[in-house]
């Protein structure tokens, strides 16, 4: 049976099939405490774990996502079995940095990755069309890159421990999750749990850390990517990861209806803003980062529990990049935009299109 | 011409591998490419590229780790449409 089922996740239907399933998890993770549209968030959730951390001391986003560290465990132990652990690094690490760095602001403005932008459309939520129209936009500004000799040079094989760094990276995480120290100044930290707001809401971390490694067995084996999937269907005519969007936004649109979490309209919408331009824009840095980088969020995660050095450096510049987006005001709230959100959008989207234009082959300084 | 082209994609990330052989592909109505990868998922990437636009593929595993995808059609099947 196991066998069957990972020929059918290897299969041209493998992402549907991970598609399905995540559309039906992530609702249900919003059902079991997770906070609403946001039953599995990368980005969130990766700000989270900067606040939980004390990157930033947003009080109401901190809180140690167990899923995310799921995800990287669960793609290590299918890459272990199928054998296609392969440490790996050295493609331009300090690009990709700063790629996530600023692909997390664009997140934060929007308020969601590809992921939770989907799941926002699936229940109803239609602030989110803008932002799938700029992750439309950012990509296909992508391609245009990738078409025109973008590259961000070779990695190379690396010993295994350097493919271990982030596997054991979500270990100290959900250790820190467990342990809860408290030893800081005033009886805080150094892990800082939001008592408000989406950090206060979670599901119990054993269903959330289940569910995480479920996904990432599932994206590793099938190469589940939310932001491939619009570039390979525009580049390529290639539809085959789309349907793996389409199958969750689809059981995540029936999971909604069931569970009571669907909603239709623009405004009230949880954890969302209405401002369109921005919604538009976030996205659209978003996902020209993320395809200049090879992948969305999720994507980058599942490659660094295969061993992928630079999809690790790719995370912690997302980490890195909430830590900044929270302290200099540029994450949008409910209530709109942060004051510096917009400006900040128009430098990360100046900085991934010199990155575009100057990391071609033919113009390579 | 019957050359074979060799696209060494190895090392480099998605999608790149599949760029590097699509242009590969649109400088020759046909003949022989040899695609050089050293992830799974490239290869697979890779070959099913090469099926969707219509040639035949034979991937091996090569004593490195890495995989050579070698991608054929006629040359003249391009014509004949």
């Amino acid at each position: 049976m196991f066998s069957s089922l990972n020929r059918l996740l290897m299969s041209r239907m493998g992402p549907a099939v991970t598609g399905a399933v995540v559309g039906i998890l992530a609702p249900l993770l919003s059902f079991w405490g997770n906070p609403a549209n946001m039953g599995i968030c990368v980005a969130c959730f990766s700000r989270d774990i900067a606040g939980a951390l004390g990157m930033h001391r947003a009080a109401v986003v901190q809180y140690i996502r167990p899923e995310l560290s799921g995800f990287i465990l669960g793609s290590l132990a299918a890459a272990l079995v199928y054998k296609e652990f392969k440490p790996r690094a050295g493609s331009s690490p300090i690009i990709r940095f700063f790629l996530g760095v600023f692909a997390m602001i664009g997140a934060l403005v929007f308020l969601g990755c590809p992921w939770r932008a989907y799941i926002r459309l699936s229940a109803g939520d239609f602030t989110a069309i803008a932002g799938i129209a700029g992750l439309i936009v950012g990509v296909i500004i992508g391609i245009y890159f990738l078409w025109t000799g973008f590259n961000l040079g070779r990695s190379y094989k690396a010993k295994t421990p350097m493919g271990m760094i982030m596997p054991a990276l979500a270990i100290v995480l959900l250790s820190l999750l467990i342990m809860a120290p408290v030893f800081g100044p005033d009886g805080t930290g150094p892990i800082f749990f939001s008592t408000s707001g989406p950090g206060s809401q979670a599901a119990p971390i054993a269903i959330a850390l289940g569910v995480g490694l479920i996904v990432g067995w599932l994206a590793q084996r099938s190469r589940f990517c939310t932001v491939g999937a619009i570039r390979d269907l525009v580049m390529l005519r290639d539809g085959h990861l789309f349907k793996g969007v389409l199958a969750f936004i689809f059981a995540a649109f029936v999971m909604n209806l069931l569970l009571g979490q669907f909603r239709l309209g623009m405004e009230g919408q949880p954890v969302a803003h209405s401002n369109n331009l921005w919604n538009f824009m976030g996205m659209v840095l978003s996902g020209l980062a993320f395809t200049l980088a090879g992948g969305c969020p999720g994507r980058q995660f599942i490659m660094s529990g295969e061993g992928d050095g630079d999809a690790g450096i790719f995370i912690l510049g997302m980490i890195v990049g909430a830590g900044i987006a929270h302290t200099f005001s540029l994450a949008s709230s409910p209530a709109g935009p942060g004051p510096f959100g917009p400006g900040a959008t128009i430098v990360g989207l100046i900085f991934c299109l010199a990155i575009g234009f100057l990391m071609r082959e033919k113009a390579s300084l | 011409m019957s050359e074979t082209i060799t696209v060494d994609a190895r090392g480099l990330s998605c999608p790149q591998p599949v760029v590097e052989t699509k242009k590969a592909m649109g400088k020759q109505s046909g003949g022989t490419i040899e695609v050089l990868v050293d992830t799974v998922t490239s290869r697979e990437n890779v070959s099913r590229l090469a099926r969707n636009q219509g040639w035949e593929v034979s991937p091996e595993e090569l004593p490195d780790g890495g995989y050579r995808v070698t991608i054929t059609k006629a040359q003249d099947v391009k014509r004949e449409k």
